[in-house]
């Protein structure tokens, strides 16, 4: 039969799920205000830092992990997970990255010497819990953008972080922001000044190695008046049997004018057919359009994970902005994914666009939950959204729950959905015109993601069209 | 061109063909009739591959190939070209597209120049235009939204892009308003060549009158059970089936 064909394909191996021998600097397991002062200490932060840290400790544990999202899993042992894993031998300057983070770079195609670079793309690259290198920086400060780790940021611009760190996801937004707000270990700051144009794509690679580790990022760009940027991350892991934590927090604030393009390839280890393994990612997301006519747009291609919760949304606070939210979520094997958005429309005439592409093959669960929400003083407010699902096989499951909260009755919100199935006689009606079974698969989803996929920046489309591809490719017959 | 010894098929657990026997000659154009439920559609299925169709016994030869032991696509590769019965429909996957990958497709088994995308616009071009469909159809999903006319007609536009040696059309004719029964015949006739083979399957002698058949023959019970010229197609049409039962 067709299916068991088309199954074979889906169960490809997860290609990215080698780990490298690296010495490292690994924390007890355990959560207390001593894990806090190790990995502040580590870190080097300033003492308001640690004290933000302890006070989001102390909301968490009044706080009780959420299980409203459509999803299963084994429940999370918080106090054997490791909050801090570090490569012995930290980088000093860029040329101190040890060889066998240079190396894992670039058997996942990212390398880290500047001249292999592909042009227009600068990279940072955060290794379990520290950023490791960070390219092209100097480069981009000629322009005043500031582009680096989150750690340095908090030494070298206390200012800025402190004004916009917790201002979009406060520290007690919910159980793993409020973790991820007391365990933070690296991520990525970015800044773009008044009127300047980022002149290149920024990226963040992020890299799980060690074992028994969480990961928890931190994510703040800022994008001043009138300015734009691009950026993108990614991220893998390597193949293990027990579960690793990702509980990751980003913050983007848009003012007047001003314009964030955020794209992610999300490719965490899925564990196995059986749901063994897999990362369980956790993640907050969310942008404020703070001024007039600020746009933030968030792309998504998430194909990992055994567990996905995550939301990217956007506050439509300044007038005239406008949010989108682009996304395709692949479940194959045993994987669950619970994932959509929020669209806040508080300003007037401000505009929103959702377009959610759900994949599901295998024992695969998707789920899209999305809200979106017109204020009182919203008038004019706009709103498309559009749910699909793609369906292989018949034992896997796609679910949608939209909710809609209108207090403004001038506001104009649509809401399309479609549910649809990879039939076998779309297959045999390709391969019937010489078309191989694996192209015709492929052609069939690819054409399903189109519209999302229309919206990365070249590079990363053609990634994720290669991801795609890699996790439906497979022998056949 | 082709020939069916002894196929026996099944589907599910129905048996519908039970020792069939067909030569398919070059050049010719051949017709299958018969009332429903004689296996008319579950022989074209079997010779182009589907899932459905399970062959339990006998051969089916072409170019001194069993195309048994073929996977679909490389029947299709091989020449073998079938215009489904109802083209299903794939949303999201652009026409000119899956058209162009198919042709590559073909081309790279061949060996051949893969077709640029300057050169197959300007061929689609000639080819919409000559079966009447409109412009933007190439533009569109893949058969998705299309009306019965509209998708038959980009049937008959795969045909003439992929340039079959073997082409079979199960009920072409059907669901077609006049306009479209000529337009998708004379694509049709535009084809024949010499060497080409066609099997025509059909309910209706209407679509006949424009393809000017070389040998009728009638699908009964799993078997053909009567070859003869297009005389027999009037027998038809005036007597029904039971003239032809009557005989046996």
């Amino acid at each position: 039969m067709a299916q068991e064909e088309v199954n074979k394909i889906l169960s490809q191996e997860y290609k990215l799920g080698f780990s490298v021998d690296v010495e490292a600097d690994t924390a007890p397991p355990g959560l207390d205000i001593d894990v806090l002062r190790f990995i502040s200490k580590k870190k080097d932060e300033p003492e308001w830092m640690l004290d933000l840290r302890i006070k989001a400790l102390h909301r968490w544990e009044k706080m009780k992990e959420p299980h409203w999202g459509h999803l299963d899993y084994t429940p999370i042992d918080y106090q054997s997970i490791s909050y801090f894993s570090a490569p012995k031998k930290a980088p000093n300057n860029l040329d101190e990255v040890d060889e066998e983070i240079l190396k894992a770079y670039d058997k996942l195609g990212i390398p880290l010497e500047e001249q292999k670079m592909l042009q227009g793309i600068a990279v940072d690259a955060v290794f379990d819990s520290v950023s490791v290198k960070t390219t092209y920086s100097k480069t981009l400060m000629e322009l005043g953008i500031i582009f680096c780790s989150i750690s340095e940021a908090m030494r070298e611009y206390p200012e800025l972080v402190q004004k916009y760190m917790f201002s979009v996801v406060p520290m007690s937004d919910n159980y793993f922001a409020a973790l991820n707000a007391a365990v933070f270990t690296d991520g990525t700051f970015v800044y773009i000044p008044k009127g300047v144009r980022c002149p290149m794509e920024l990226s963040t690679y992020f890299r799980i190695n060690a074992q028994n580790t969480g990961q928890f990022e931190r994510t703040l760009i800022i994008a001043d008046e009138g300015s734009y940027v691009s950026y993108n991350e990614g991220c893998s892991a390597p193949q293990r049997d027990e579960n690793q934590l990702h509980a990751a927090v980003v913050e983007l604030i848009a003012h007047k004018d001003a314009e964030i393009k955020y794209s992610t390839i999300q490719n965490w280890y899925p564990g196995d057919e059986n749901g063994k393994g897999g990362i369980y990612n956790f993640v907050t997301k969310r942008g404020l359009c703070e001024g007039e006519n600020s746009k933030i747009s968030w792309t998504q291609v998430e194909t990992g994970s055994s567990i996905t919760w995550k939301y990217p949304s956007c506050i439509l606070k300044g007038d005239n902005s406008t949010g989108e939210f682009y996304s395709v979520a692949v479940t194959s094997k045993a994987q669950q994914a619970d994932t959509g958005t929020k669209m806040i429309h508080l300003g007037k005439n401000t505009n929103s666009t959702i377009i959610s592409k759900g994949i599901s093959a295998m024992h695969g669960q998707n789920t899209y939950r999305g809200l979106v929400k017109v204020a009182p003083d919203a008038t004019g407010a706009r709103n498309f959204s559009q749910c699909d699902s793609l369906l292989i096989g018949s034992e896997c499951g796609a679910h949608t729950f939209p909710y809609l909260e209108s207090q403004n009755s001038l506001g104009q919100v649509e809401h399309e959905a479609t549910t649809s199935k990879i039939s076998d006689e779309q297959l045999f009606y390709l391969r019937q015109r010489g078309i191989s079974e694996e192209d015709a698969v492929s052609m069939i989803v690819h054409g399903f993601c189109k519209e999302v996929f229309s919206q990365l920046p070249m590079e990363f489309a053609v990634e994720a069209k290669e991801l795609l591809n890699l996790t439906l490719e497979g022998s056949v017959g | 061109m082709m020939k069916i010894e002894n196929l026996h098929a099944k589907i599910g657990e129905n048996v519908i063909l039970k020792g069939l026997n067909l030569e398919l000659l070059k050049g010719k154009v051949h017709v299958i009739m018969g009332k429903n439920g004689a296996g008319k559609s579950t022989l074209s299925k079997a010779i182009v591959g589907h899932y459905d169709v399970e062959v339990t016994d006998g051969t089916i030869n072409y170019k001194n190939k069993n195309v048994l032991d073929l996977t679909p696509e490389e029947r299709a590769l091989e020449g073998i070209f079938l215009s489904f019965q109802n083209p299903v429909e794939i949303p999201g996957v652009n026409n000119a597209y899956f058209l162009r990958t198919a042709l590559n497709a073909k081309e790279k088994y061949q060996g051949k120049k893969e077709t640029n995308a300057a050169e197959f616009l300007k061929l689609t071009r000639k080819h919409i235009e000559q079966l009447g469909m409109k412009s933007d159809m190439i533009a569109r999903a893949l058969n998705d939204g299309f009306s019965g006319g509209e998708k038959k007609r980009n049937e008959i536009l795969q045909m003439e892009i992929l340039q079959p040696d073997l082409i079979i059309l199960d009920e072409i004719d059907s669901g077609l308003d006049i306009d479209a029964l000529k337009a998708v015949s004379e694509g049709i006739n535009r084809m024949k060549n010499g060497e080409r083979s066609f099997l025509i399957i059909t309910h209706y002698s209407r679509i006949l009158d424009y393809l000017h058949p070389d040998y009728i023959h009638i699908l009964q019970d799993g078997k053909i059970v009567k070859t003869g010229g297009p005389e027999l197609v009037n027998i038809l049409e005036e007597q029904g089936y039971q003239a032809i039962e009557k005989d046996l």
